[in-house]
């Protein structure tokens, strides 16, 4: 069992053949799509019929429209990266906020506030999404009929999947910036105050820069959880499609290898991203 | 000197009270606008009827729909049941993984088994979904490879089975109970092992007297986490599923999004998150913890 109690050699061999098993089954469906990219064949599906750049070079002349010259893909990416900065931002700026709420502040009800805040994670995405639309209707509504506003922000489209978004990944980031904050050695900020530093001061040369791999690695997480996120978006979503729900607009059609090439450079900017958290926090689990 | 005093007392009261209120309102602001209101409204389109344009009234009839309308219960308690076995077989099958990790693997060896297990998780569902499609489908690889072995004559069909569903399910939730259940795991000291060994326990009893006893905590919050995520899917069920899928999510998508019954989809909704929610208590409850020391362990 382990291994300072004798295993007999079988156990062994078994245990080294389902870590192997186990990890080609996580790669195998990765592995699928990065190959597929390279067919030369007009859908991503066996036989192997040699290699291809079309799926990222191709264009209209030469019949196979590649990931360059496909322009709505191009715009969805464009659109995710527009919503993920909002979300980041949105999320980091509450959670550094609520950290110090959480840590510092002394106040009734504080307990409920804490636990509320968990909610949205135990909510399912799909009903974040519900919820939202029918509240922001609503608003608008009320906008429309008594002050004769137009509120077109409060209709399904980006500004409404960015509040979506936010609304559970800011839970993230404060959990995030909450945990270090807690760490924090308050004899540090002491003695800068007794030495006649003001609060601002310490804020700025003492604390952000203690909090700042918390606001970094909850940005890197808040920009990949909003690029990725399907269920709430799926409900919220306007004219302007972001990546993911454009890739399963066109997954169910049947599509061409295009995503397989779509799908590769996202694995390796998710790669990048998590090679350099990882670097910075070495083996944290 | 008073000026100091106040300084390292924090500031004076009124400054303390200004700055709780500025900490207090934008958290007020995010779980008001975001969470609390949205879901009275959603509990108000649940429980209203369309009398007329502009007239309602209050009524259960969107409840009692879905319990006198076969398709919507039996949809119901076929993803609550599908969710719970894909829950159950990502335990069995995670277990090994996160014991290996936090066991028997050392150093260098158990971290880089670890971010192998991490990689493929950073990578989007949908490209982790479309990954299974090209596998699976009739023209896919896997019944290609069917054919040639000879298993098969002719190329099979592996989408749109619930099989299908169950593989991408448990594929997607597999990280979710890893991380809970390595972390119960490093805490047990091998000692224990060691002693129940000497005393002639065997494999079995040592598993069932002293880890999973030990585990439990990390049991509960991994099977709470990818219960919650499997039954609020939609990607998932929808594209490896098909037609067939027929997944709880999907109905209230139609609904809403789909026929515009946005009183029905909000009491599916509500069913939804009510299932939800007393699977989430009841773990708890089962294990005697805290909601809060749950969510931060995962």
């Amino acid at each position: 069992m382990i291994p300072s109690l004798p295993r007999p050699a079988w156990a062994r061999a078994a245990t080294a053949a389902y870590v192997v098993m186990f990890v080609a089954f996580l790669f195998l469906p990765l592995i699928i799509v990065a190959v597929f990219a390279f067919n030369d064949a007009p859908y991503p599906a066996p036989p192997w019929r040699g290699f291809t750049l079309d799926w990222f070079l191709g264009n209209a002349a030469k019949g196979r429209i590649g990931l360059f010259a496909d322009t709505d893909l191009l715009a969805s990416i464009g659109t995710s990266c527009i919503v993920a900065s909002w979300v980041t931002l949105l999320s980091v700026g509450l959670g550094l906020v609520n950290a110090f709420l959480l840590e510092r502040g002394r106040f009734p009800g504080k307990h409920v506030l804490s636990v509320l805040m968990l909610a949205p994670l135990v909510i399912p995405g799909v009903i974040l999404g519900i919820s939202i639309l029918a509240f922001a209707s609503r608003m608008a509504d009320f906008a429309d009929d008594h002050f004769g506003w137009d509120t077109d922000f409060l209709r399904p489209g980006l500004p409404l999947v960015v509040l979506g978004q936010f609304s559970f990944i800011a839970t993230i980031a404060t959990l995030t910036i909450s945990a270090r904050l807690r760490r924090f050695d308050t004899t540090l900020e002491e003695a800068a105050l007794n030495l006649g530093a003001s609060r601002a001061a310490v804020l700025r040369t003492i604390l952000l820069p203690y909090l700042r791999p918390a606001l970094l690695g909850s940005a890197a997480i808040s920009f990949l959880m909003s690029f990725e996120d399907f269920n709430t978006t799926l409900m919220l979503v306007g004219a302007d499609s972001p990546l993911t729900v454009m890739m399963y607009g066109r997954m169910r059609e049947g599509a061409t290898p295009v995503l397989n090439s779509v799908s590769l450079f996202l694995m390796l900017a998710s790669a990048a991203l998590a090679l350099s958290l990882l670097r910075r926090r070495p083996a944290s689990h | 000197m008073n000026d100091d005093a106040a300084r390292s007392q924090g500031a004076t009261p009124w400054q303390a009270r200004l700055t709780l209120g500025l900490l207090l309102a934008p958290a007020l602001l995010w779980l008001g606008a975001l969470i609390v209101l949205p879901h009275v409204e959603l509990a108000i389109l649940s429980l209203r009827k369309m009398l007329g344009p502009h007239r309602y009234a209050f009524s259960l009839a969107q409840y009692a729909t879905f319990f006198t309308e076969p398709l919507y219960w039996h949809v119901f308690l076929r993803t609550a049941i599908m969710s719970a076995a894909a829950t159950l077989l990502t335990l069995l099958l995670a277990f090994p993984i996160a014991w290996v990790i936090a066991k028997i693997a050392r150093g260098r060896a158990s971290s880089l088994l670890f971010i192998l297990c991490l990689i493929p998780f950073w990578v989007s569902e949908t490209v982790r979904t479309l990954g299974w499609m090209i596998l699976l489908r009739q023209s896919g690889v896997l019944p290609a490879l069917l054919v040639k072995l000879g298993v098969t004559a002719e190329p099979v069909e592996l989408l749109y089975h619930d099989a299908t569903i169950m593989v991408g399910l448990i594929y997607g939730s597999l990280l979710f109970m890893l991380i809970p259940l390595i972390s119960s795991l490093e805490s047990l000291d091998n000692a224990l092992i060691e002693a129940a060994y000497d005393l002639g326990a065997g494999g079995f009893a040592i598993l069932r007297t002293i880890v999973i006893p030990h585990a439990a905590p990390g049991i509960t919050a991994g099977c709470i986490v990818v219960f919650m995520l499997t039954l609020g899917n939609y990607l998932t069920p929808t594209l490896l599923g098909g037609k067939n899928s027929q997944w709880f999510t999907e109905q209230i998508y139609t609904q809403f999004i789909t026929r515009f019954n946005w009183e029905q989809g909000a009491a599916f909704g509500f069913l939804l998150l009510g299932l939800s929610t007393a699977m989430v208590i009841v773990g708890l409850k089962l294990t005697g913890q805290r909601f809060g020391d749950v969510m931060r362990r995962t």
